[in-house]
């Protein structure tokens, strides 16, 4: 397992991940973590269960703030650093619609961990880690064995694979409980994450597993974006695909086993997936995706575990994840072109439009037949469309606001109904309205043979979105440069 | 079909011994048997695709057209028989074929550029890790340009039309610089302006000596389109030059009772200037 020897061998040295560390996050720190002498009071809760929410006093908020303490350091650091590359690896895994595969795999890394302790009774925690991934690894493995049963299809296989390797772990991890030889208390961390139990050991492995995940995808970039976009192109040009798939999760396995203790096995899916989704939103470029998925991820990991650094029994994994979420959240309402918000902005001003235009194409109907400064009554505009009386209204205020119709209605006949005309202004644009609408039409008849009964209603629809380059181009094909073509059907008065 | 043919007979439809992959050929196909879980979906295919013609895979559905071409290019595994590209296996041969898969294959909303997917034409021909160079993406860009789709280089694929997409799939074979191609419904709910690039791109082709072969739906434009047709319907019912395969009698054959009255309408259209 290369994260166990990675604090070891003098490339990645405890010191040179601190600094990779650093650096990844962009925070000055004018020296590496040193001793814990300016560490009065660690700042971890005494048990998970442990729900009682103390408020930070002032000295605290600033001292959390600002990274004094050593062990807030550390674990702010290290939530960081893993935020960003789960970001970055878990974007490919998104790509590829692997996120239950990652879920599945994170709960297959328990009875690793129980394993190891069990038949060895080791807490040290490379081992315990190396545990995790083979287990994980077996997981991956049997969910893509599972697929090539006939009968069974993807979901049952990660369903399958994740609650037997659940289980299995959770039977193994009752018997560690048994013995009570009293290590085993932080077994449960690795199911629910405790980030504040971070050491510099764990920051140093986080570490160079952060670099080791992000080189593998910047190494492999042109390999996975290929298979995740058209694996069946991939394989039919000779790369293999199931080999790039399984690189992929040994990456996701990667960033998992180190993220066990600081978020739980149970959420990291979280951790691998919502920054990836939360930056698709932003950008249609896969590259700066990746980048800010990193962003999103180390933001949240960052944010999270100051915050449960601040009210330490919150527990970290959760906060982090909520922090994930919101972002997310923000995302998916406020992002300029995929944003709820921005989607909800055009349809309203594209509804707009087009119930400004009928509107003006029936006035310019009306004068069509009544000539020009004929007006037509209320009445007759609310039964043209499905327009309520409140929708015309609101309508026709914005027609006087544009200056298309006059300010105020008329009253005239028998009944002083309210009747609406146009301005000079208002004719203009109604009669360009109508012209286009015509001219669909006929574009419609003649050179889409559609039967010119329906050809209103499809000239309805289709006409506002028209572009000045389709209608000169429309011009020219039907030869109809400055008048308004007759309409073609038989009630061509209609509304 | 499965008894032996002895050498001196004069068989229906000339088959290959198994020795038998001509060089020549751009693909040469023989004995193949294709199985989904032991319910065979093509039986016995035996064909030599002619050097530099546009060849039609015609057939109704169910009848193993795309299973054909995925055969061909090892996505699905034989049961028995073997696929030749010049003779040789296809894993020797990769980079003188080229792929276009069907259009819905695929999720559109990736995030890629329309020139982003044609340099995935060029991955086959760069070695693991390195990126594409510049050459790359300036052939992918000609390559766009072909097909009329220079302006939407940039342009994210979602915001692509339908027939722009598939001309997109088709820039990113033509990237391949392959000698025979396999299209898998090319011409599927694309638009007029597409559909006469896409015919003009296979001429291109073909000028160039290159072939190809196309999963086609509609009765009506094979003839008009192909040079040489393949009826499949599970097993080859009749494979050769257009005019001699394209009969009611063999149409019948391939589509027994599926042939509706609609199609053979059609067909009596597109037949009726030349009995």
């Amino acid at each position: 397992m290369t994260t166990g020897t990675a604090s070891r061998s003098p490339i990645f040295s405890a010191s040179f991940g601190r600094r990779f560390a650093a650096v990844a996050v962009a925070i000055a720190l004018a020296a590496g973590p040193s001793a814990a002498a300016d560490a009065p009071r660690p700042l971890a809760p005494r048990s998970i269960m442990d729900t009682s929410v103390t408020w930070p006093s002032a000295a605290e908020l600033i001292r959390g703030l600002t990274l004094r303490d050593y062990n807030t350091r550390v674990v702010v650091l290290g939530t960081t650093v893993l935020g960003a590359a789960a970001g970055v690896v878990g974007t490919f895994a998104y790509l590829r619609r692997r996120a239950l595969v990652g879920d599945a795999l994170a709960h297959a890394t328990l009875p690793g961990v129980a394993a190891v302790f069990l038949i060895w009774g080791t807490r040290n925690l490379p081992a315990l880690l190396a545990g995790a991934a083979l287990t994980g690894v077996l997981g991956v493995l049997a969910m893509v064995a599972l697929r090539h049963v006939p009968r069974i299809k993807e979901d049952a296989a990660i369903g399958i694979v994740l609650s037997v390797f659940f289980g299995a772990g959770m039977a193994l991890f009752s018997i560690v409980q048994q013995q009570r030889t009293g290590r085993e208390a932080g077994l449960a961390n690795f199911i629910y994450g405790k980030a504040a139990a971070l050491v510099q050991q764990d920051l140093s492995l986080i570490s160079a597993a952060a670099l080791l995940g992000i080189a593998g995808i910047a190494l492999f970039y042109k390999e996975f974006r290929l298979v995740c976009f058209d694996p069946q192109f991939a394989a039919a040009a000779g790369w293999p695909v199931p080999a790039i798939d399984l690189l992929l999760m040994a990456l996701v396995v990667l960033i998992t086993v180190v993220a066990l203790q600081a978020v739980g096995l149970i959420l990291i899916v979280a951790l691998l997936i919502i920054p990836a989704a939360a930056a698709r939103f932003w950008t249609d470029r896969l590259a700066v995706m990746l980048a800010l998925a990193g962003l999103f991820g180390a933001l949240a990991g960052w944010t999270g575990a100051t915050i449960s650094a601040l009210a330490p029994r919150l527990p970290t994994g959760a906060v982090i994840v909520l922090c994930a979420g919101i972002l997310f959240g923000l995302s998916l309402l406020g992002a300029p072109q995929r944003g709820v918000v921005a989607a909800l902005l055009r349809r309203v001003s594209l509804r707009r439009r087009v119930a400004l235009q009928h509107l003006l194409r029936a006035l310019a109907e009306q004068e069509e037949r009544a000539g020009d400064g004929a007006a037509l009554p209320w009445t007759d505009l609310l039964r043209a469309r499905a327009w309520s009386a409140a929708a015309l209204r609101r309508l026709l205020r914005r027609a006087q606001r544009a200056g298309l119709v006059p300010p105020r209605l008329a009253r005239e006949g028998a009944g002083q109904i309210g009747v609406v005309r146009l301005t000079a202004a208002g004719r203009v644009q109604a009669r360009r309205v109508l012209r286009n609408h015509r001219l669909w039409e006929l574009f419609l008849i003649r050179q889409a043979h559609i039967a010119p009964s329906h050809v209103h209603r499809d000239a309805d629809e289709i006409e506002h979105v028209l572009s000045p380059a389709i209608i000169a181009e429309l011009e020219r094909a039907l030869a109809a440069r400055d008048a308004i073509p007759r309409s073609p059907h038989a009630n061509g008065a209609a509304p | 079909m499965n008894e032996p043919a002895p050498a001196q007979s004069a068989p229906a439809r000339p088959r290959p011994t198994y020795a038998d992959h001509p060089d020549h050929a751009p693909v040469s196909i023989h004995d193949m048997t294709v199985a989904y879980h032991r319910r065979p979906v093509l039986w016995d295919i035996d064909y030599v695709a002619p050097e530099g013609r546009l060849i039609g895979i015609v057939g109704p559905n169910g009848a193993g057209k795309s299973t054909l071409i995925r055969a061909c290019l090892g996505l699905v595994p034989l049961a028995s028989g073997s696929v030749r590209f010049y003779g040789r296996p296809y894993r020797r041969q990769r980079r003188a074929v080229g792929y276009v898969p069907q259009r819905e294959s695929v999720d559109w909303d990736f995030p890629a550029t329309a020139l982003d997917v044609v340099t995935m034409g060029r991955y086959g021909r760069l070695p693991w890790c390195l990126p594409p160079r510049r050459r790359d993406r300036e052939f992918a860009r000609h390559c766009l340009d072909q097909l009329g789709m220079a302006d939407f280089a940039q342009r994210q694929i979602s915001r692509l039309s339908g027939g722009q997409q598939q001309r997109v799939f088709l820039a990113r074979a033509l990237a391949q610089e392959a000698r025979v191609y396999f299209m898998d419904e090319p011409f599927a709910g694309v638009d007029a302006a597409t559909e006469s690039a896409i015919i003009e791109l296979l001429r291109a082709l073909r000028a160039q000596g290159r072939t190809a072969l196309i999963v086609h739906h509609d009765l009506q434009s094979a003839p008009e389109y192909f040079d040489e047709i393949m009826l499949l319907n599970l097993r080859i019912i009749a494979a050769g030059p257009t005019r001699e395969v394209f009969t009611p009698v063999n149409l019948q054959k391939t589509y027994g009772g599926r042939l509706t009255i609609l199609e053979q309408a059609a067909e009596a259209v597109a037949r009726g200037g030349s009995p």
